[in-house]
């Protein structure tokens, strides 16, 4: 509860509406480029509508933030100010739970019911009577219908460039954890060095994740389109991969403000937001670790 | 601190000004009540587009056969209507709504994220803008229903599906911004003194209300986003000869959709149990009760997405866990027609136009109530199951439910909004027409569907034309009364007889301690709600004990 005699009200900010913008321009660009793929139609301006709108969401980002940044570094927030951040930063990383829960209920559902019951087994083993042939495995290496959706011929497995990635980014939560450790006790030295050392790990591992993809693309004909192993596969990687690579923004634009001399041990939530979304992002990866890669 | 910010950071300028001039001012305001108005504004215009979707489809089944429009474009206005009525109607208001009220009710100046507010709400355009005008696009619009199964919204889909997809997306978006806004607000800016549980049950309803919207919009942005690799990048989730399976598509839209029919129904909930003691002159039966149901429905409206999948092919025990799961939510939902109910009893009431809409909120509400109850038995779902039965019922809790729940709101607040009182004669003229429309709209389709009549379909069986005339009649009664309504706000808005800071001798709370119409700044300085009475918990208390 506020201990203050009057509150913070900011005035008009026209970043919202540029933001609404850019992200309508950057959707129906993208909208418009995979339509006309889809099409096979030869001309299409969706590419370019989605680069304008790209540009524009950078844009809207650095003004947006840089704003935030520069009320903050004018002492204008109050703590009350810093507890709606905080509050709006966790249910924002519960949001982002809840959208990967989605595509790691549609594994446990895959691989409990549905390819059990397409093999005749369970309750509703009667689906067997589509592709009588199918036999279920997981790794899925044979799918109902090998013409529509070829199957892969190997999976990554779990022991090999995962499990460093899984090291790599365990290392990254402890050397964040003691940056901002540095920073509470005012070793800026701590910071910088634990901070660089986290977005080199990242970096690592954005590298390998890439190379991981490149092999699977290549000599597993691990795809997209290779059935429901690839596709649970790319899409939990895949949206995993997307926001390690906004964490590693997001950590880098902190490094910048710590060498800028930005923050001090009490106030420092922009800091804390960051490593709070980048422990997440570390965790969703042990998730995925254990159910995609291991078991 | 009291710092009043621009873009550029220099502050203590400004600081108790009014509103800005001209087109600005909306487009780059941050004044939660600017932001409340747009909303609600929005809200109306949906509400009229939707409306006339629905006029279309009534039209084409006033009578059995085809007349007006071709069944792909019957489809494309089924799937609009409930798209646009959901997203655009419903779910606007009660922002609208929560950012108006929220605030004042709970002593705070302003939402907490007021930027993040503006851009939720002017989100909302985009994504509408983009959804209607696939109607424009080659190929037609969305014409799969308002549920979108595959492979209906995959495979089978026209190419606007995709644009569709982003639509959904950008809304998504909006409404966990508008819902985290609120949670922090409700969490962080209440007045000294005002505790959890003196909060109204606005306030409350919407607290749980945010947090179903933060944990549910999410996964459908995760069953869209399986779509759109779907259609695009040829991945199989909901296609069983890649191993994956079309019922994937019903588990992880129904985890978002029926959470999502109470994220249209608890504030409805939370705003007549303030308007019901206003007009009963009475303090709310059950305050903690309500709470505590209101939880416990959150809660359950988990773990009983399947009971829309009856006839799908779950297993066995699928089925009986979610048939008695499901009957289980009318345990709290009875506590709170109960509550409803016993705060009315020997009250002192009188029934002005937001009374009338609550009332009628409770009785016809549970109508909806019941017949849910009925779907929720598995075995007779079989039978029930998308026939106009359904119909009936969702209408029954979205449209006296959801609607006069915000229907209610308006009448009620509106002095506040607009510093004048309504035309209480129209307003009247304005719910019995609604209320006999709507009756005679919907009630009949309990009829038709029970005796078979399968719903989305352009043409019917000749047995059932005399009650689909019935519902059509109703259904443009109901319709035209609507601009009645617009009216009556119009009306209100230019002029009246002035409202008092508090017009509803009855009513309570912290709303009604700013005059009317509210300053566009309140709270700057936060009232103190320490020596509130207990007793007067649940309304908000007031100022002076
Ligand atoms: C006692 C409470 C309720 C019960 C037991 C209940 C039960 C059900 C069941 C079993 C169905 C599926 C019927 C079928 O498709 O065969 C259904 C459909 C539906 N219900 Fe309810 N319901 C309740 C309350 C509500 C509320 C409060 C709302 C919204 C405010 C709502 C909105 C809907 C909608 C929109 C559908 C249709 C979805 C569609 O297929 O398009 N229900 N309900
Ligand atoms: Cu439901």
């Amino acid at each position: 509860m506020s201990t203050h005699q009057t509150y913070y009200v900011p005035a008009q900010s026209k970043w919202p509406i540029i933001a609404t913008l850019a992200l309508l321009i950057t959707v129906y660009g993208l909208g418009s480029w995979f339509n006309d793929l889809k099409a096979d139609r030869a001309e299409s301006n969706g590419p370019l509508i989605f680069f304008i709108g790209a540009l524009l969401i950078a844009y809207m980002m650095f003004g947006w933030f840089g704003a935030v940044v520069k009320e903050s570094r004018a002492g204008l927030y109050s703590p009350q100010m810093d507890r709606s951040f905080r509050w709006g930063m966790s249910w924002f990383i519960f949001s982002e739970v809840m959208f990967f829960s989605a595509f790691f209920g549609a594994l446990f559902y895959i691989r409990f019911w549905v390819g059990p019951w397409l093999d005749g087994d369970g309750a509703k083993g009667v689906s067997a009577m589509l592709w009588p042939d199918f036999e279920y495995s997981w790794p899925l290496l044979n799918n109902p219908d090998p013409k529509l959706y070829p199957a892969p011929e190997g999976v990554i497995g779990a022991w090999g460039l995962p499990l460093i990635n899984t090291i790599l980014l365990v290392t990254s939560s402890f050397t964040l954890t003691w940056a901002h450790h540095g920073l509470k006790k005012n070793n800026r030295k701590q910071t910088k060095i634990g901070l660089a050392i986290t977005l080199v790990l990242g970096a690592i591992f954005l590298v390998l994740q890439a190379e991981e993809y490149i092999h699977a693309y290549t000599e597993l004909g691990l795809t997209l389109g290779s059935g429901i192993y690839g596709a649970t596969f790319f899409m939990l990687t895949g949206f995993h991969g997307a926001h390690v690579t906004m964490g590693v923004i997001m950590l880098t634009v902190m490094l910048v403000r710590i060498l800028r001399g930005h923050f001090n041990a009490e106030h420092h939530f922009g800091f804390e937001g960051a490593s709070w979304y980048w422990h997440f992002v570390d965790v969703v990866w042990i998730g995925l670790f254990v159910f995609v890669y291991v078991l | 601190m009291s710092a009043v910010i621009d873009d550029h950071g220099h502050a203590g300028h400004d600081h108790h000004h009014g509103p800005a001039k001209g087109l600005s001012r909306w487009l780059l305001t941050t004044n939660h009540k600017d932001i409340g108005s747009m909303y609600l504004w929005f809200s109306f215009c949906a509400f009229l587009l939707g409306g006339s979707f629905a006029m279309v489809i009534r039209a084409e089944l006033f009578q059995p056969g085809l007349q007006i429009v071709q069944p792909e474009f019957f489809n494309q206005m089924t799937t609009m209507h409930g798209l646009v009525m959901v997203f655009g109607a419903v779910m606007p208001a009660f922002v609208g709504l929560a950012n108006w009220m929220i605030p004042l009710m709970i002593g705070a100046p302003d939402m907490a994220l007021p930027r993040m507010n503006n851009f939720s709400f002017w989100l909302l355009p985009a994504a509408f803008g983009l959804l209607v005008s696939t109607l424009f696009m080659e190929g037609g619009g969305p014409n799969f229903g308002w549920t979108f199964y595959a492979p209906l919204s995959t495979t089978y889909a026209p190419e606007s599906v995709t644009f569709f997809i982003f639509a959904i997306h950008l809304m998504g978006i909006s409404s966990i911004m508008g819902a985290i806004n609120v949670v922090a607000t409700v969490l962080n800016l209440r007045a000294p003194g005002m505790t959890l549980m003196k909060m109204p049950l606005f306030v409350w309803t919407w607290l749980i209300t945010a947090f179903l919207l933060i944990a549910v919009m999410p996964v459908l942005a995760g069953v869209v986003t399986m779509m759109l690799m779907d259609i695009h990048f040829g991945t199989s989730f909901f296609s069983a000869a890649g191993g994956g399976d079309p019922v994937l598509f019903q588990h992880v839209f129904w985890f978002f959709g029926h959470p999502e029919v109470y994220i249209m129904i608890l504030p409805a909930f939370g705003a007549v149990s303030s308007i019901i003691p206003a007009f009963s002159r009475k303090p709310l039966f059950g305050y903690t009760s309500m709470v505590y149901a209101t939880g416990a429905i959150a809660f359950l409206s988990f773990i009983v997405w399947a009971h829309h999948m009856f006839v799908v092919g779950i297993p066995l025990v699928g089925e009986l866990f979610f048939m008695y799961a499901t009957m289980l939510i009318a345990v709290p939902t009875g506590v709170k027609v109960f509550n409803w109910v016993s705060t009315m009893w020997r009250g002192s009431l009188t029934f002005e136009a937001p009374m009338l809409f609550a009332v009628a909120f409770v009785i016809l509400f549970s109508i909806g109530g019941f017949s849910g109850l009925m779907l929720a038995i598995a075995p007779a779902d079989f039978q029930y199951h998308d026939t106009y039965f359904v119909v009936a019922h969702f209408h029954y809790v979205l449209v006296p439910g959801a609607i006069f729940g915000i229907f209610a709101s308006a009448y009620y607040w509106l002095p506040k909004w607009t510093g004048h009182m309504y035309d209480e004669t129209l307003a009247k003229l304005h719910f019995w027409l609604s209320f006999i429309g709507m009756n005679l709209a919907f009630f009949p389709m309990h009829f038709v569907g029970l005796a078979g009549m399968p719903r989305r379909i352009p043409d019917y069986n000749l047995q059932f034309a005399d009650f689909n005339m019935v519902s059509s009649i109703g259904a443009f009664m109901f319709g035209a009364t609507q601009l009645l309504f617009l009216f009556i706000v119009i009306k209100c808005i230019r002029g009246g007889e002035p409202a008092a800071a508090k017009p509803w001798d009855g009513a309570e709370g912290l709303e009604w301690s700013v005059p009317s119409p509210a300053p566009y700044h309140t709270f700057q300085v936060p009232p103190d709600m320490n020596d509130v009475h207990e007793h007067r918990k649940g309304t908000g208390g007031e100022l002076t004990p």
